[in-house]
């Protein structure tokens, strides 16, 4: 366990004495910003279409959460498809480039401990990004009603699904010295995840079912509309165990090679 | 308190390291020498368990390298060919999180990483960041972070390389100093330091041990640099009449 923190420790200092840390969080935030500020904005317009069209029964129909949450998560999920890659690409790549991977490898402790540690650490980092988006449905907070409830179990699926991008992210880091690579590579894996239901329609019944098991975004879906279901939730944690566990093979591997 | 038997490293078709057999005792320093590309970094891979052998077995302290690789690797401090530093930590905060991950208490690592800042002449840099600093002053944190834990096994590869002829002096007296009670395997092609440091050589070429010996012992008939290139020559007249041997140019 100390060892793990160790590591963890150490990877999430490396982010804040760089500039990554800053970079990833201004950007990441500014979108998030931007997104909201559109959602509102939009809402607001048919919030004053409706009324003065006094038609009550699309009223009914409006509401922040449908309207603003729910779109917002769905964009930063896109967001964060796009920024894990560039937290994770160094956690494995840069250590093997820069000979630091030696002094892991040669050292008193597992090869599971140094996986699990990078992952606490970039873990952590996701941890506060999403938290820190969870600012802006409380603001929403203040001056209307939306559901609570459905705004946690969104920011709970955000976080899910973060976490699995971080450790395929970490897997696909691991392959390589080289953080372009690790970058690029994790992407395609989490844009395929993200988008591989769209045949399912037309994919007919034994195929379909599966495109969409296997997708990222039916599971982040549902908890989206504030369905937290266990089949949702334990599709994520078993992407997280694959990809942690993928890793840990790839690392040892490179040790017997 | 080393102990290398047969060990044999192949890297698919390539043999690296062939048969290979050698042994250091307690408080001695063997100079492990040959030309580039012999097996050196190999071997010193496969003692640190960063690299695993195809065959043979390598005792640390009387413990197997495979069978029991944390208590070796407690016991080892290693110093690869490019110091292995965090470009963006400090020195004082790299020494710590090496402490740490080389399994000391929390209580003991401010003493271990002043004892260890103390040893290598890093006190004026001890808060630097470490990507700032230069050649000789990155190869001694290289050296601290080896010794933090305070081994009793030394491995070095190439401690002396991209020094200035100041900074090669005080490494050298620093590894002289830090023998006594450890044992210390260092590489090295510059073969006036084998004779300065070591109390036992090994030459090793294209991967097979071709001389091992005191230094007194090689010494007694031609100078160090005789023996070397005899050594390494001879290996390479035998290649060329043995085409099964054959490998790379």
């Amino acid at each position: 366990m100390r060892n793990i923190l160790a590591i963890a420790g150490k990877d999430l200092r490396s982010y804040f004495t760089s500039p990554i840390a800053y970079v990833i969080l201004t950007g990441y935030l500014l979108l998030a910003g931007w997104f909201f500020f559109n959602l509102l904005a939009n809402f607001n317009q048919m919030l004053i279409a409706y009324m003065s069209a006094s038609a009550p029964e699309l009223l009914e129909n409006l509401n922040l959460n449908e309207w603003v949450v729910a779109p917002l998560l769905h964009n930063l999920a896109v967001v964060l498809v796009i920024l894990v890659p560039m937290i994770t690409m160094r956690s494995f790549a840069e250590e093997k480039k820069s000979g630091t991977y030696e002094l892991l490898m040669t050292s008193p402790i597992s090869v599971a401990e140094i996986v699990l540690g990078k992952f606490a650490g970039s873990f952590v980092f996701l941890f506060l990004m999403v938290a820190l988006t969870g600012l802006y449905p409380l603001i929403l907070l203040w001056f209307g009603d939306p559901e609570v409830g459905v705004i946690a179990s969104g920011l709970i699926g955000l976080f899910l699904l973060g976490s699995s991008f971080v450790a395929i992210g970490l897997f696909t880091s691991s392959l390589t010295d080289n953080q372009i690579i690790a970058a690029v590579s994790c992407l395609v894996v989490l844009l395929l995840l993200y988008i591989i239901a769209w045949p399912a329609q037309s994919a007919g019944d034994s195929l379909g079912p599966l495109l969409r098991y296997l997708s990222l975004t039916e599971h982040y879906n549902e908890l989206v509309r504030g369905v937290i279901d266990t089949r949702d939730v334990v599709y994520f944690l078993s992407v997280i165990a694959l990809a942690l566990f993928l890793t840990l093979r790839s690392v040892e591997s490179m040790r017997w090679r | 308190m080393i102990e290398v038997e047969n060990l044999t490293k192949r890297y698919g078709d390539l043999v690296a390291v062939q048969d290979i057999s050698f042994s250091a005792n307690k408080g001695q320093i063997l100079g492990f020498l040959g030309p580039n590309g012999a097996g050196k970094t190999t071997t010193m891979r496969i003692i640190t368990g960063f690299l695993p052998a195809t065959s043979g077995t390598v005792r640390v302290a009387g413990f197997d390298i495979f069978e029991q690789a944390r208590e070796v690797r407690r016991r080892i401090g290693y110093l690869p060919e490019n110091p292995p530093l965090y470009n963006d930590m400090s020195v004082r905060s790299f020494l710590a999180f090496v402490g740490r991950i080389k399994g000391l208490s929390r209580m003991a690592i401010p003493d271990a990483t002043d004892r260890a800042i103390e040893r290598c002449g890093l006190r004026e840099v001890s808060n630097r960041v470490l990507g700032h600093l230069s050649k000789g002053f990155r190869q001694r944190v290289g050296l601290a972070q080896a010794l933090i834990h305070d081994p009793s096994v030394l491995v070095l590869d190439e401690p002396t390389i991209g020094l200035d002829p100041r900074q090669i002096i005080e490494i050298r007296s620093l590894i002289r100093d830090l023998s006594g009670e450890r044992t210390v395997i260092l590489s090295t092609h510059i073969l006036p330091e084998v004779a300065q440091l070591c109390d036992k050589v090994v030459i090793i070429n294209r991967g097979r041990i071709v001389a091992e010996d005191t230094i007194g012992n090689l010494t007694g008939e031609y100078s160090l640099e005789q023996v070397f290139l005899k050594c390494t020559s001879r290996d390479d007249a035998e290649r060329e009449i043995d085409p099964a041997m054959g490998d790379t140019p």
